[in-house]
């Protein structure tokens, strides 16, 4: 198999505050290829974006500090990078999106404006994307970036993409600005694109054209995505695997019809409780319990097990290993192995 | 039949459009003659996506806009033709518990101030004095999952999902009939939002209230409630027991709505 676009081992990365360190990212371990959609699901507060934020170094050190580990993208160490090198894969190789649209971007610049610049920048690092002669001048290549702006805002949906150019961010809805994000992290063609909560913000019904067009775009380009969400309907409907979090570490991990079929792990299927589907009846939906446990001082061994239902005391003596259960499919739990045991009896 | 609690009779709303240094703004007609009628001790749950008229509705059962033409009658009685004092007692029955539980409390007020506020506010209907106020909120806080030692802490030291519980508390402090819920869950974690449903229901089993349930989460809604209304640019596009609208949807616009629901299944 060929080498993977992503590769994070045994990533831990301390927060300091006030307080203390907090060990917020506590031995990530995750492979993207390309093709695949991974959602990466959990609570507030579990790692979700810190674990995004880390591969584009998006976090300011201090109070950010990585222990260990590392992070490979097309197998160079994003970790030891410098940051120019870092800041030259953003925006081109890795695209982002993130939950705002109203805040990311800037009010007073026109829509195409802001395309155009990016595009330019893209362009700098690889000249083919604008599809316009090796040695044009800055007027034509302006010209050519503007071209592809409006191709892409055409391929996101936007209705008269040429005249939308023109349109500052305000005259466009949230649904029409979060496609605007997504054709402008698009438009450097990147390998990997790290969406944190894209939808979160949006009604359900353009909330499913926009997955829609982060399915095609996968299809499309063959490129990897990372979907953070807190949304195990999204990440089912949406992603081809998934990694489920919890106070800083991945607790689950597998294809996604393994995992939300088959959930091996206490707190995924807790996750799973809580959620009112068709034939929950009233008032018999589950809630769990406690909240996410203070990470400046975390719970001695595996840290979901205060609230866990199925503790022993084992559970608190060391973190428990992922355990590989077949297809791909692995829990972090020790009592993995006699629970599937005694679901299959 | 009995009547029901609640009568949105026809109502529309239309705001004039804003005068600016380039003329007028086009009017926005955010309600479009919806009728609604909620019975007593039911869930009704109303859906609609953003811009849809949810908010100028309920704000309109308040009292807090008034319609353009309509009428909306609690218990019988049209809002518009009560005095500002009847409006105040019955405002005692009617009550509202709003989306966000880090905006909707006051930082500088202790949680017995904050439950206890409702109960000065409607001191004329409830005749409640200092100690007993104290005592009753003791008792609405163990009635939402908290407890008298909670009285005095601030609403920064609480989570959100314990906020949202404070948040019910305060609503419930005035013995209302009527319950507003806009959104009550969207903004916690999905753990704590199976929690605070659990509590809504346990609530309304144990004091009888009624629901007006505002969301766009349809997955809550088809939990919670027993009706459900979709509104789609101030109108009203379908209506009806909540079995019937999820499993045969009529319109087009509820078919496309409860179609893009993300459901927890993986497609085939």
């Amino acid at each position: 198999m060929d080498a993977p676009l992503l590769a994070i081992r045994d990533l831990h990365l301390t927060m300091s505050s006030f307080d203390g360190e907090a060990h917020v990212l506590n031995g990530i371990e995750l492979t993207v290829r390309r093709g695949e959609i991974w959602g990466l699901v959990g609570e507030s507060g579990c790692g979700k974006s810190l674990t995004g934020l880390s591969i584009s170094r998006l976090l300011p050190s201090p109070p950010a500090r990585y222990l260990r580990g590392e992070i490979r993208f097309e197998g160079r160490d994003m970790l030891k990078l410098p940051i120019s090198a870092v800041v030259a894969l953003r925006g081109k190789k890795i695209g982002m999106i993130f939950q705002d649209p109203t805040t990311n971007l800037n009010p007073a610049y026109r829509i195409g404006e802001q395309l155009v610049d990016v595009a330019l920048a893209a362009a700098s690092h690889d000249p083919t994307i604008l599809d316009c002669p090796p040695r044009a001048g800055r007027r034509e290549r302006k010209r050519a970036a503007r071209r592809l702006a409006a191709a892409m805002l055409d391929r996101v949906g936007i209705p008269n993409p040429e005249a939308r150019l023109d349109n500052y961010p305000h005259e466009f809805s949230g649904g029409m600005r979060q496609r605007v994000l997504i054709a402008m992290a698009l438009i450097g063609r990147p390998d990997l694109l790290i969406a944190d909560e894209p939808t979160t913000a949006l009604d359900v019904s353009v909330q499913a054209q926009i997955l829609k067009l982060l399915k095609g775009t996968v299809a499309d380009h063959d490129i990897g995505v990372i979907l953070i969400t807190h949304n195990l309907g999204v990440v089912a409907q949406t992603c081809t695997n998934v990694a489920v979090m919890y106070a800083g570490n991945i607790v689950e991990s597998g294809p996604v019809a393994e995992v939300i079929e088959r959930p091996a792990h206490p707190y995924t299927r807790a996750l799973m409780a809580a959620i009112p589907t068709k034939e929950t009846r009233r008032g018999a939906l589950q809630g769990l319990g406690g909240t996410v446990p203070n990470l400046i001082a975390p719970p001695p061994g595996c840290r979901f097990a205060p609230r866990c239902p199925l503790t022993i005391p084992a559970c608190t003596r060391a973190l428990p290993p992922a355990v590989d259960i077949g297809a791909g499919h692995t829990a972090a739990c020790i009592r993995v192995e006699e629970e599937r045991a005694a679901v299959h009896a | 039949m009995p009547e029901p609690i609640l009568v949105i009779d026809n109502v529309s709303k239309v705001y004039p459009g804003r005068r600016g240094m380039f003329g007028r703004s086009a009017e926005v007609q955010a309600l479009k003659g919806i009728s609604i009628a909620v019975d007593r001790g039911e869930s009704f749950g109303l859906v609609g996506e953003s811009g849809s008229g949810k908010t100028t509705l309920t704000r309109s059962i308040l009292h807090l806009e008034q319609p353009t033409s309509g009428r909306i009658l609690f218990e019988g009685r049209d809002l518009a033709t009560l005095s500002g004092a009847e409006l105040r007692r019955l405002r005692a029955r009617v009550q509202i518990v709003f989306q966000d539980p880090y905006a909707s409390l006051n930082p500088r007020m202790t949680v017995q101030d904050i439950v206890t506020e409702p109960m000065v506010v409607h001191q004329d209907v409830l005749g409640l004095g200092g100690r007993q106020r104290t005592e009753r909120a003791a008792e609405l806080l163990s009635l939402v999952g908290l407890g008298p030692q909670h009285l005095r802490r601030y609403p920064h030291e609480f989570s959100g999902g314990q906020r949202q519980r404070i948040c019910i508390a305060r609503a419930l402090a005035s013995g209302p009939e009527l319950l507003l819920l806009d959104e009550p869950t969207s903004a916690l974690d999905v753990s704590v939002q199976a929690q605070v449903l659990n509590l809504l229901c346990d609530l309304q089993d144990r004091l009888g209230l009624t629901y007006f349930f505002i969301s766009h989460d349809l997955a809550v809604v088809r939990y919670l409630c027993s009706r459900v209304a979709l509104i789609y640019r101030g109108e009203l596009v379908e209506e009806g027991e909540t079995g019937r609208i999820f499993d045969a949807p009529e319109t087009e616009y509820a078919q496309m709505l409860i179609g893009a629901m993300p459901e927890i299944s993986v497609p085939r």
